[in-house]
Parts: C-alpha cells; structure tokens; sequence
C-alpha cells in the first residue's frame, strides 16, 4: 500500500467532520452529529478492552461518567475563580480524568479475565452508580450539576455558545482521539493486546504479564472514556447519575458490538447508527427499546461480528471481482427479508399500541401512513402474516445464497 | 435491642434463602454450561408476574405450581433455540445473548404490564401472624417463604445426589465430555438444567412477589446482586453460593435497620471528613454494600470464598 | 559447575494424587536431552513445574543456577527459558508473521510500548522475517495461523517458542501427529534452529529421540529410573522393562 492510499481514509474521515455541518445546516442535525461523534470516541475507547484485548466490561460509563462530572466541575471551577483555561482544554482534564479513575479501578479489576472480570466491571458500575445518590456534593444527586461553557475565557475570540462551534470542537478533539487510538493498535503493546486476547497462556510464555497489559489498555480506555465524558458535559452543559449508569455502559456495548469488535472502523459505524437510531426512534416508536434489545439479540444471534464483520465477509470476493456472483441473490432475499421486517414492526408497534396506549388513546393508530386498529383481528392478521410469510421466504431463498458462496470461493484462484 | 437482632436474623436468612433460590440455579448453569445467565434475575420476574396473573383470575395457589412450570418452559425453549444458537460462537456471545434476553423480557414486561408495580397479594389463606416476640408480629408469609426455601434446597439436594439423573448432572458439571462419550444426550441435560434452574428462580418470584414489591426493575435491581453472592461465593461452587446468599442477605438486613449514621458510629472528626459520606445512614448505604463486599473479595480471595474454577 | 537447568527432588501432588515424585535432574548447557517414558508418566507436568505454569509441591529449580520454581511463566521466560507445546498452542487469528511478531518483542526490549509505532521497527521485522525462513513458512507470511496445516502449525509453534532468543528450550513432543516425510523435516529443523543452544524434549518417537539426544533420562510413575547415554540406555534392563520393551530404534 502506498502511502498516498494509505492516508486517504484518514484525509476522507476529516473532510467528513468537516463539511458533513454545511450539507446537514439544521440545528438537530449538527446537534446529532455532535453527539455522534462524542459516541464514536466512546465506543472506539471501549473496545479496546472489548475486540483488542478481550476485555468484556459492563460498566464502562463509569470512566465516562466520572470524568464527565470532572469536567463540569472543573469548568464551574475555572469560571468561580477566574482561571485561564479555555474551553478546548476541558477534554485533556477529562481524559486525564478518566485515566485516573482506570487506574484505580483497574488495579482491582484487571487482577481477573474473562467471565470474573465482566462481573467485576458490573458490580463496580453499580457501585458507582449507587454511590452517585449518596454523594451529592459530587453528583448533584437527581437533577445533575451544570455549567456553562460560554462563561470560560474565549478561545481566538471564540466562546462556543452556538452548537456549530461546539460541534467544531468536539470534531477536531473526536479526530485526534480516533487518529491516537488507531495509531495505540500500531504500537508493541496494542500488538500484545491482540496477543493476550487470542491466547492469554502462551503470551505469557513469550515473556508478557498479561495482568499487565490488560491493566494498561484498561488505563488507556479509560483515558478517551474520559475524553468522551468531557465533551458530552461540554455538549449538555450538565451532567447526571444517568451517565455513570447501566444503560450507559450497555449502550456503548451494543454501539461497539452491532458496529463490529472486530474491526477498527466497527464500533465507528455502530456509534453512528445506533446515535441516530436512539435519537429518532424515540421519537416514532414508544417500543424502541425493545427494538434495540431485539437488535442486540439478532446481532449476537447472526452476525456475531456486527455489521463491519459483514461487511469485511465479503472483502476478499471484493478483491477477486466476485461481489457480482452474489448480487441476484442477496437482491431476491432481501424482499422476504423486508417482509419479515416489516411483519416484525407491526407486531411490536400494534402491541405495544394495544397494550400500553389503547387504554387511553384508544384502538386507532397509525403505521408507516395506513390508519389501524390495534383490537382488530384483521390487522393481527397482516401483521403475523407478513412475518410469516417473509420467514417462510427467507428460508426458500437461503440456499440460493449458499450456492452463491460456494461459486464465489470456487472462482477464486486459491491464495488470492 | 434482642428484638432487632431476632427479627433482622430471621429475615436476613430469608432473603438470603430468596438469593440460593435463583444463585444456585445460576451456579449449575454456569457450572455445566459455561455460561453465566444474565436473564436469570429476568425469569424471576416472569415467575412473580405470571404467579400475579394466574392468582388475579384463578388464584394464588394454582399460580404457585403453575407458573414455575411455565418459566421453566420458556427457559428451556430460549436454551433450544436461542443459546444452543450462539454456543458455537463462545462464552461472549453467549453471556451478551442472555444480557439481550434480560433487556428485552424487562421491556416486554413493561409492555404488558405497565411500568408501575403490580398488585400481587399475599393470599388470604395465609395472610395472618404466625407469632409474637418483643412486642412485634412475623407474618405467617414470611414463614411460608422460609419453608418453601428450604423445601426446595431438600429438594435439590435430594435430586442431586440420590437420582440417576442427579449422578449425571454432577458429572457433567466438572466433566461434559466424558459424559457425552458415555452416550448421555448432554444437549438434552443441558436444556434440563437450563429450564429447572429457569423454574427454580420463577418459584423464588412467585413467593416473593407478595412480599416484595412485583414491578419490571426488580430484575434489574436483583440481578447484580445475584452475580456478587456467585463471585463472592466461588464461581462454580453451590456450598459456596449458598453461605454468600446467606452473608450477604444477613448483612444487607442488618444495614438497613441500622439507622445510625457513619458520624454516630464513628465520631465526628471521622464523620467531618468524610464530608457527604458522614451524614449518611448505614442504611442509605445498604444498597452499596455488596458491591463493596465484592470489591474486597476479589482484592483479597479472588477465587471466592469456596472457589475451585477459573471462569 | 553450573548447569543450564537443575532440577532436584522436586515434588508435584494434585490432592491425594502424587504424579511427580521427587525428581532430581540436571542438563548441560548446549546439551540436547531427551526425557522418554510410558503414558502418564507425568512428563508434561514435568514440563509445566519447569516453565512456571504449575508450582512444584516441594523441591527446586534452578535456571543457570537461579531458583525458578514459584516464578511465574513470564519470569521464567524473560530469564532466558522458554517451551512449546504438545497441544499447539499459537495465536489463531493472528498471521503467521504477526504470531513471530509478538514473540520477539520483549527480548527485543520494546516491553508495553505504546509510544512507538511497531513497523517502523527494523529489528523487528527483520527478526521475525529471520524466524519466518528459519521455519520455512515465509510463504504463508499473511495467513491467519488458525488455517495452517497441522504440519506448518508445529512448524510455527516451534517458532514462537525460539523466537524469543532463549538459551533453554523445551520442546513437548514435537514431533506429535506427524507423518515420517513430516518427521524428518521437522527433526532439521530442530537441529538446526537449537544449534548451541541447551535442548529438553519430550518425545515417544525413539528413532528421533536416538538420532537427536546426547543424553535420554526415563520418567516412569513420576520417578526418573535412569539417566544416561542412548547407548546406556538401551542396554539398561529396567528401562527395556518399563518402557523399551522389544522395539529398538533404528
């Protein structure tokens, strides 16, 4: 690879932070891309533990959290007693933030791997989260502490009140986080990592404490969590119990895993989708959390290397000019798949609608523009039906599939 | 004084039993299957929210021998078709498909029961003293709960040890292989395991919810406690599970009727500088300690306290 | 004097069960020694309680003169001893040249670097490309281990186990599962790549073994019940007993 193309992802990633505000000008939009790109560095920061070193934490918002509280307190700080600090280097105080907590934390929870070292990761997030009502000084018990960002000394005559400036900010910070953190799995030790996660026995017999290197990335993680952490309280301008919580650390769980542990750019995609999926649906659906519990599920289920591992399945095919044999194929199973998607969708919504709203709202509803009603046995009918249906499709057109495959790796000259 | 102490005792040992209910099946399963059941705490809610159905229309009793039934049913059908699934993918995926499954039976409960807690009455029949000591009464239900607790250990023990069935288990849970060699259909034992450890922790829900509160969190606040008294206890060790439910729903009885402050028990020098930390009650800080207590387990005795597995 | 790797009356029980008892051995520096016996004879546990994955019961183990025994295994390799395994043990998911990679860092000194970036590194590359020819499977620089051949596999396992530079190498059973063309392939290869270097190899293949060994100790029941020439050995009448039986090597 020459160097030209090896830096043209890279040149692509900060063209994209950069121009991506003048195509999508609405205020919801940047705000979305705001928060996507605090997600992206979030979840990048988890699965270092997770796909790098084989680390499954469930409670990584702690880092996050904590160092999110950090930084609003340090910014309350910095304005109370006039200090001349801007606002672009609240994130190094974060990060430095959440490397401290790691540290401390992960002193106690890197002494175990695997399955011990999930419950230790959920039981420390609990505690924190437990300990965020009984010290108030700190959390701010229910409604949070707040700040406000414009009130720190101007950065070249910047004070960062409208979002386009915040979103300028979080962007360049968000690039170089993702740019330190590609450049950590170059590195020796982010070698070792993928060492220690593929076979923790014998890297030790090459001479590393695996305890060690586990405590280090655990460190590392911690760092751009905490980065994170500081620009979500420079974005919200307050922070809650919410963010050191449960469904914090398993939000980002399932940003990295539905994106893909196994890839670099996977957890940048899921961040992506699940931020915009977690923003709007909420909006559409009073069901869209059991759709992300579903989801989670069928990826696990599935494609277990989320959607960057689907994607790369198909590279060397890419690469021997086969895509081509797959198209009909995958073009004829996406209609029962649409199908069984569509059936699916109107199960959930029909029962959430008849069971949660039509006691209030009554039977009528609306989907996808066709008026229903959730009591109707003609509209379970269509629904449970289009879901059969397109199951039933799925499992017809699935062996054209297979063949498809088998006729890809036979026209592949061996080694390619 | 005594009185505390009795009644605290009394209910810190029910709570505990309440806790082996659901840790010991969570303990076979881990120990046979690999995997560690974060829905485990899920079927505990379905069991007290289907015992709350079936005693709304039929009654309680009918609930308390149905219901765990029907848990054990559903979890045998989501270890046939769900973790049977993705076992050929390792213990991570399994352990996040049971996360999934825990996330998405909370959500389903909410749908169809509401988000606030349920009505879920300690039956009539039941519902009296049992007795009378310092001046305060002990619900009969609570005695009931305690009986069916330890019913139920007799029981397991006995199945175990003395069943044909039991002998296999037991060796399937240290040597799968061998056992499958042996021509048993492990499969079919561990879908066995998975839908009795299912019921198991249903049963624990139908009797619990009168007494506790039957809302969709109890999952959510239940189960990471559930994975303390397992770590704490030694991953893989049911006398290790049972004396780690029993410490920690003493000690977590205790804290709450302690009402002093960690000023009054600690002088107010310490309590000064401890800031927000030396006003608080004992029992404002209940919720936290077995966290803490998991925290020092693994600092000092990482293996648990009768451990013998590395996960 | 001082020998490569000492071992003396050194103990291993699991429970009630005693499977090493009281092992006194001593190897050479640069020798090339063999331990043969029976099945179950406690030869791989021996090799666990040398390399650190196991403590020995009672007794020691010294590495050119240094007590060992209760280290644990990346001491013992960053000491300079390091082993392979029976049941191959590489990093699946990683290339072939990733797999050598990962080996020779820390004897190259590079530790838990993060702040350097590892291509950049010549040593480094030329090492493990050194490695890769050594064993032979330059031309499978990219694959992912995991795909190889059981041969390329062993091949590789004992790559990663001279990778690192060590002086005392233990190779369990190398040879295991192979065909006889595979055999004599892999036996240069061990020669050749433990040149002047202190060998320990367990092995129930007697043609290699007599072919390779300066020395053959015999472990039977936990116990070694004679350590000697090949020569020796073939001739001792306990031996021929527990182990040898009719078949000689070649």
């Amino acid at each position: 690879m020459t160097s030209v193309s090896r830096a043209l992802p890279w040149l692509l990633l900060a063209v994209l932070f950069a121009l991506l505000p003048k195509v999508l000008t609405s205020n919801t939009a940047i705000t979305m891309l705001s928060m996507m790109s605090i997600m992206i560095v979030f979840a990048l920061s988890y699965n270092m533990l997770l796909g790098q070193t084989g680390l499954l934490s469930f409670g990584h918002a702690v880092y996050y959290g904590l160092a999110g509280f950090l930084a609003i307190h340090a910014m309350n700080y910095i304005v109370r007693n006039k200090l001349g600090i801007p606002l672009p280097f609240v994130p190094i105080i974060g990060g430095i933030g959440g490397l401290f907590f790691a540290f401390v934390f992960g002193w106690v929870s890197t002494k175990r791997a695997g399955t011990v070292f999930s419950m230790i990761s959920l039981g420390l997030g609990e505690l924190v989260a437990a300990s965020s009502l009984i010290l108030r000084g700190f959390f701010g018990g229910e409604e949070g502490i707040t700040a406000n960002r414009t009130k720190l000394p101007s950065f070249f005559g910047y004070k960062f009140g409208p979002q386009i400036e915040v979103y300028y900010l979080i962007a360049i910070w968000a690039f170089i986080c993702i740019v330190l953190m590609y450049a950590l799995t170059r590195t020796p030790f982010g070698r070792m990592c993928n060492a220690v996660r593929e076979n923790p026995e014998r890297a030790e017999f090459v001479g590393y404490s695996t305890q060690r290197v586990r405590f280090i990335a655990f460190c590392l993680s911690g760092f751009f969590a905490g980065v994170a952490g500081a620009l979500a309280a420079i974005n919200f301008e307050i922070m809650n119990a919410q963010s050191v919580g449960a469904a914090q650390s398993g939000s980002v769980l399932l940003m990295t895993y539905a994106g893909g542990a196994g890839y670099f750019f996977g957890p940048i995609i899921g961040a992506i989708i699940i931020t915009y999926l977690q923003i709007t649906l909420s909006d559409v659906t009073g069901a869209w959390m059991l759709y992300f519990g579903l989801l989670f599920i069928l990826v696990v289920m599935f494609s277990p290397g989320g959607i960057a591992g689907w994607i790369m399945l198909h590279a060397p095919a890419a690469r021997a000019g086969q895509l081509g044999r797959l198209a009909p194929s995958y073009a004829l199973a996406s209609i029962p798949m649409a199908l069984s998607l569509f059936g699916a969708i109107m199960i959930i919504e029909t029962a959430h609608h008849q069971l949660v709203k039509a006691a209030s709202d009554g039977p009528a509803m609306h989907f996808f523009g066709l008026a229903l009603n959730s009591n109707s046995v003609l509209t379970w009918a269509m629904a449970v039906g289009l879901f059969a249906a397109g199951v039933i499709g799925l499992r017809l057109v699935w062996p054209r599939i297979s063949d498809a495959w088998g006729a890809v790796s036979l026209a592949r000259p061996k080694g390619a | 004084m005594l009185e505390l102490i009795t009644f605290s005792t009394l209910n810190g040992v029910l709570y505990g039993m309440l806790l082996f209910m659901m840790a010991s099946g969570l303990t076979l399963i881990f120990s046979m299957m690999g995997v560690l059941n974060f829905a485990h705490a899920s079927f505990y809610m379905i069991g007290a929210y289907f015992g709350f159905e079936i005693s709304r229309h039929i009654g309680f009793w009918p609930g308390f021998f149905i219901a765990p039934i029907l848990v054990g049913v559903i979890g045998a059908i989501v270890e046939r078709y769900g973790l049977r699934q993705v076992h050929k993918y390792g213990h991570v995926p399994e352990l996040l498909f049971t996360f999934g499954l825990a996330f998405v039976i909370e959500e389903v409960v909410q749908m169809f029961w509401g988000k606030l807690p349920v009505d879920y009455r300690v039956p009539p029949s039941l519902d009296f003293v049992a007795f009378r000591l310092f001046d305060t009464t002990y619900p009969a239900y609570r005695m009931f709960m305690l009986v069916t607790a330890i019913a139920m250990f007799v029981f397991l023990l006995a199945i175990l040890t003395r069943t044909r069935v039991g002998l296999i288990i037991q060796a399937s849970l240290t040597h799968p292989n061998m056992v499958a060699m042996l021509g048993h259909d492990v499969p079919k034992i561990f879908m066995l395991v998975f839908g009795v450890g299912a019921a198991l922790a249903g049963l624990a829900g139908v009797i619990a919810g009168p007494a506790l509160v039957t809302q969709p969190a109890m999952a959510g606040l239940l189960g990471p406690i559930l994975f303390v008294v397992i770590v704490v206890g030694g991953l893989g060790s049911l006398t290790g599970a049972f004396v780690a439910s029993i410490l920690i729903g003493l000690v977590q009885t205790f804290a709450v009727a302690i009402n002093a402050s960690l000023t009054d028990l600690f002088g107010p020098t310490i309590g000064a500088s401890l800031g927000d930390l030396g006003n608080v009650t004992v029992a404002q800080i209940a919720p936290v300690i077995p966290y803490v207590l998991l925290v020092l387990i693994l600092i000092f005795r990482p293996t648990g306290l009768f451990g013998t597995r590395e996960s | 004097m001082t020998y490569a790797l000492s071992l003396k009356d050194v103990h291993k029980s699991f429970g009630p069960a005693q499977i090493i008892r009281g092992v006194t051995l001593d190897v050479k520096a640069g020798e090339r020694h063999a331990i043969i016996g029976p099945n179950g004879a406690g030869k791989s546990t021996l090799f666990h309680l040398i390399s650190g994955r196991i403590t020995p019961t009672s007794g020691s183990i010294a590495l050119n003169g240094a007590r060992i025994d209760g280290l644990k295994p990346f001491e013992i390799s960053r000491r300079g001893l390091s082993r392979s395994f029976q049941v191959t043990n590489i990093f699946p998911r990683l290339s072939v040249y990733e797999n050598l990679r990962c080996s020779v860092l820390w004897s190259l000194g590079y530790k838990y670097s993060f702040w350097r970036g590892i291509e950049g590194l010549r040593d480094v590359r030329e090492r493990s490309e050194q490695l890769m020819e050594q064993i032979g499977l330059t031309s499978r620089r990219d694959e992912q281990a995991g795909t190889l051949t059981y041969a390329e596999q062993r091949a590789l396992e004992i790559g990663i186990a001279i990778a690192g530079g060590a002086d005392v190498i233990l190779l369990d059973e190398p040879m295991a599962g192979m065909s006889h063309s595979e055999t004599e392939h892999a036996l240069a290869l061990i020669r050749k790549v433990t040149e002047g270097k202190t060998l320990i190899m367990v092995e129930h293949d007697m043609s290699v073994v007599f072919n390779v060994a300066d020395r053959i100790s015999v472990l039977v029941y936990g116990q070694i019940i004679a350590s000697d020439a090949p020569s020796a050995i073939r001739q001792n009448a306990a031996v021929r007993e527990a182990y040898l039986g009719q078949a000689e090597g070649a």
